[in-house]
């Protein structure tokens, strides 16, 4: 049941009606309110006229994920009126535009439907067939906005901010704001019970999609050269990249840019630039999708037997082949982590959120040089693409870029011969050099067997030399990698293990469990290889809930793979229909096993 | 074997170039191609055309991809760079190390199969970006390292060692480089040194992308009777029409050339190539000219061979791009982010 700052608003239109400014302004003006939100947008794979839909959770608890009920369902598209109509929570409420009368066939007893003629006063105030289309939406924002009591101040001050060039837009902006608001107060109770209050849970936070803060951070990091082909739900990575860079990165005075974005002919290409770059020393990336993971299969494992630093980002979707383009999953471990044929193995990363794709940025640039080998950035539609609420970025001035080991021209000048392949530290990383530095430098870079010297070779003894080698490597990423977050009672012998945005579900499910005096431990993977920690994790307990968002337990696999946890122990609890996970299917999933007699 | 250094002993009366190199300073491994195989003598050629350009050897990158062609960067300038890269793929390599570092000479060695089959995107979407870089394709017509299949260059009639004549259309590279708009196209032959070293040096000094699509022969798979890629056939076919000399800046123009047999073309360096024109009428800055002339010349079975196009007023990639001059690869940390002041002022719109 809605309660005052716990509803959960869900705006259901037609794509390409310019609904979502509309939407973005309500979820602004909750969260000046000061309080917490969540924004997920449900959208078709099209440009224009199938359903779409936009859900604001109110949270005052400051929860991260999707709801599992929807509060206020504004019905404006009449493809979906029925299914809209079924989704209502019981005592929540539905508004749609009256203008034109509803079928009594389509209506419900317990549920308050609201009706408000909002093409009709659009049409009466505003001129153009383009104007009363998006007035209309901002018209259903006027009406929530009484129906929640949210401050007109704010929604004024915040069509200032995005007016400010255009005065008269904020005049008829806020008279469509009116026009619902003062429908909704003359025909309705207002406010609804349910509504929203003033809190102070906002201060120092921030709300931004993942996408924008990873290309925020790549900026950060002083990636210089990104490659990239268009997927859905990647793209909006790039195109932030490319407006801080217009912004921060050109020469006021000459025009010049300090950073170079190619648009490739496909994922193969894009993943070909980003080994040319960096084999050349820049800091280089792809964002991509699962699709773009598979054709860039054969030059991932080049990169990781050649030894050449590279930064993907897989903005996860649902799959297989093209599956679902706007729907989420965590789908592509497995195919990240063992990308390409023959015995290769990937770093990974998974941030929870938007935040943590800004500071793994700049740590995925520092592990690919410090390494010399692909990392990928695994986060997916729900991360890249919706709205969280997180605390404000903030940047540690005293940072460095670790370039790894790289031989400079004076180091080159002393030596008597420089080898690319040979393990000088005993920790499976060797020196490299850039091409153009120092005549000593030079090497043949090469997917063929080679040598630690860096030769061509057919010889076993050679080959396996360098292959095995890698295997030391890896185990010095596995100290590497950003360690778990780990939450540890030894009262409990159950617990649940997870990754990227299954976080939000988890904890608020955690939180429901405890409730139902079911405790459990708690451990979040931030990376592959899994660190000492995981694997000690995994020990302590006699059950373990591995959650994740695919069909096959890929999270489970790894593990079982990767640091050999006992199979037996790992529970699968999987969520895979394509929506973001919502706490209810954790605790579901969680209570169905106990109720089998599983450890709690 | 192909790391079996060649012994480094250079005759004194070697002639040296402005850095004081000798030709031997640029040379590589020891080939492990077939005995006569084409694509030695188009690195020897590659050799002679770097050492006289004086370019240092570390500033050169010798890129490539898969297949006999591709192995031959192992077999020149040891000092240089090389990139073995992945089948097909070597444009896009090249277009990110360019990308990172346009400072260096970037010199990429394919075959027909890696250029025209696997690899004909890239092919054909570095030449679209203007890629400052030398393509040479090593054309023998055929899959050597897998025996004997043919590629895609393969011209319709031509027989192979066994089994039918080619049907399909071959994919002329350079007919289709002038189709999406290379600044550059040449063609020559593997057994005609004299002809191609100045192409290639031209290659390398054009700024933007230059194709230099060599035929060269495969001994093994494709030199016998009823091949139109045999040393035979091409020698029989094969028609200059306007070959180049290349004039270094720090040279005049000496040798004499007769009025509308030659064309001075400056190139963005400095550097000056001088068409010598053996049809007259033909004219190699027009782009509807050398289509007529190749498709002209194809139909009546000749190899036409000699600079078939020039362009150089187009930019190449950087410029097109709006780039900074200094390589991306080298600039300070420091300017490449606005700090942490500016990272709090950004944030105003997601508050």
């Amino acid at each position: 049941m809605a309660s005052t700052n716990d509803v959960v608003i869900k705006i259901g239109t037609v794509n390409g009606t310019g609904s979502a400014s509309a939407n973005g302004l309500l979820r602004k003006a909750i969260f000046r309110m000061g309080v917490p939100v969540v924004g997920k947008n449900y959208f078709p794979s099209n440009i224009q006229g199938l359903p779409t839909w936009y859900e604001i959770r109110v949270t005052g608890d400051g929860y991260s994920c999707r709801s599992d009920r929807v509060d206020i369902m504004v019905a404006m598209n009449a493809q979906t009126y029925a299914r809209d109509l079924a989704e209502v929570e019981p005592g929540g409420c539905l508004i749609y535009d009256s203008t034109w009368p509803r079928s009594s066939l389509l209506n419900r007893d317990d549920i308050t439907i609201i009706g408000i003629p909002l093409s009709r006063m659009c049409n009466e105030h505003f001129d153009g067939a383009r104007a009363r289309i998006l007035m209309k939406n901002i018209a259903y924002v006027g009406a929530i906005a009484a129906l929640l009591d949210v401050d007109l101040e704010i929604i004024k001050n915040l069509l200032e901010e995005t007016f400010s060039t255009k005065q008269h837009l904020i005049a008829s902006n806020m008279e469509a704001i009116h026009l619902g608001y003062n429908y909704a107060s003359q025909n309705f109770p207002c406010p609804l019970p349910a509504r929203v209050e003033k809190m102070d849970a906002t201060k120092g936070h921030i709300v931004i999609d993942g996408n924008t803060a990873a290309g925020l951070g790549c900026m950060y990091a002083g990636a210089t050269v990104g490659a990239w082909y268009p997927i859905t739900p990647s793209t909006s990575l790039m195109d932030a990249f490319r407006t801080f860079c217009s912004r921060y990165r050109v020469d006021p005075e000459t025009g010049k840019r300090t950073y170079c974005i190619i648009q490739a002919e496909d994922e193969l290409a894009a993943i070909g630039m980003v080994l040319g770059a960096s084999w050349n020393g820049a800091r280089s990336f792809t964002p991509t999708s699962g699709p773009g993971i598979s054709l860039m299969s054969e030059f991932i494992g080049f990169a990781y037997y050649a030894e050449i630093p590279a930064v993907i980002f897989d903005v996860q979707r649902t799959g297989p082949s093209t599956g679902m383009p706007t729907r989420t999953q965590q789908c592509d471990l497995i195919s990240c982590a063992y990308a390409s044929h023959g015995d290769t193995k990937h770093v990974l990363l998974f941030p929870a959120d938007p935040e943590e794709c800004f500071y793994m940025s700049p740590q995925a640039f520092d592990l690919a040089e410090r390494l010399q080998t692909p990392v990928m950035v695994l986060t997916d539609l729900d991360i890249g693409m919706n709205d969280w609420m997180i605390p404000e970025l903030e940047w540690d001035e005293s940072y460095v870029p670790d370039r790894g080991k790289v031989y400079s021209a004076e180091d080159l000048e002393g030596m008597e011969k420089f080898y690319r392949y040979l393990d000088v530290d005993g920790d499976g990383i060797t020196y490299r050099t850039l091409p153009g530095v120092h005549p000593k430098g030079s090497y043949f870079t090469r997917g063929s067997g080679h040598t630690k010297l860096g030769a061509y070779t057919e010889d076993s003894a050679e080959y396996q030399e360098v292959i095995d080698r890698l295997l030391v490597k890896w185990e010095t990423t596995r100290t590497m990698v950003p360690d778990a977050e780990i939450r540890y009672s030894k009262f409990n012998k159950a617990a649940i293990l997870t990754l990227g945005s299954c976080d939000g579900a988890c904890k608020e499910a955690l939180d429901r469990l405890e409730k139902q005096k079911v405790g459990l431990n708690y451990c979040r993977v931030k990376a592959f290889p899994f660190t000492a920690a995981v694997r000690e994790f995994i020990d302590q307990h006699e059950v373990v809930y591995v959650v994740e968002q695919n069909r096959d337990a890929q999270l489970r696999t790894l593990l079982i793979n990767d640091i050999e946890a006992d199979q037996k122990k790992l529970v699968p609890v999987l969520h895979y229909d394509g929506m973001p996970i919502n706490a209810g299917s954790v605790v579901r999933g969680v209570l169905e096993e106990i109720s089998k007699g599983r450890a709690a | 074997m192909t790391y079996i250094a060649k012994p480094k002993i250079a005759h004194p009366s070697l002639p040296k170039n402005e850095l004081g190199l000798t030709t031997r300073d640029y040379e590589g491994v020891v080939s492990t191609l077939c005995a006569g195989c084409g694509h030695d003598s188009v690195t020897a050629a590659l050799i002679q055309a770097v050492f006289e350009l004086d370019i240092e050897p570390h500033m050169l990158a010798k890129m490539s991809g898969i297949g006999c062609s591709s192995k031959t960067p192992a077999y020149f300038v040891s000092q240089a760079h090389g990139f073995n890269s992945v089948h097909g793929r070597m444009p896009s390599v090249t277009t990110g190390a360019y990308a990172a570092n346009r400072d260096l000479t970037y010199v990429g060695v394919s075959g027909d199969g890696d250029s025209l089959s696997i690899g004909v995107g890239q092919f054909v979407h570095a030449i679209r970006r203007n890629l400052n870089m030398c393509y040479l394709i090593e054309n023998n017509g055929v899959y050597g390292l897998t025996k004997g299949q043919f590629s895609a260059s393969a011209d319709i009639g031509s027989k192979p060692k066994k089994g039918l004549p080619n049907q399909q259309e071959p994919i002329d590279p350079a007919s289709a480089a002038l189709a999406l708009g290379a600044t550059y196209i040449a063609r020559s032959f593997s057994g005609d040194k004299e002809q191609l070293v100045p192409l290639i040096k031209g290659a390398i000094m054009h700024s933007g992308f230059s194709l230099v699509d060599v035929i060269s022969p495969c001994v093994t798979f494709n030199d016998h009777e009823g091949s139109t890629k045999s040393y035979a056939h091409t020698r029989e076919f094969y028609k200059h029409v306007a070959n180049i000399d290349y004039i270094h800046p720090s040279e005049e123009i000496k040798a004499s050339y007769a009025e509308g047999d030659a064309m001075p073309i400056h190139l963005h360096g400095g550097d000056t190539i001088v068409l010598r024109k053996v049809d007259r009428a033909y004219d190699p800055t027009s782009r509807a000219e050398a289509f007529k002339l190749l498709r002209e010349r194809y139909n009546a079975g000749e190899i036409t061979t000699g600079l078939l196009y020039v362009n150089d007023e187009r930019a190449e990639m950087h410029e097109l791009m709006h780039n900074i001059d200094t390589p991306l690869s080298q600039l300070p940390y420091e300017g490449l982010h606005p700090g942490g002041d500016e990272l709090q002022k950004l944030q105003s719109r997601y508050r």
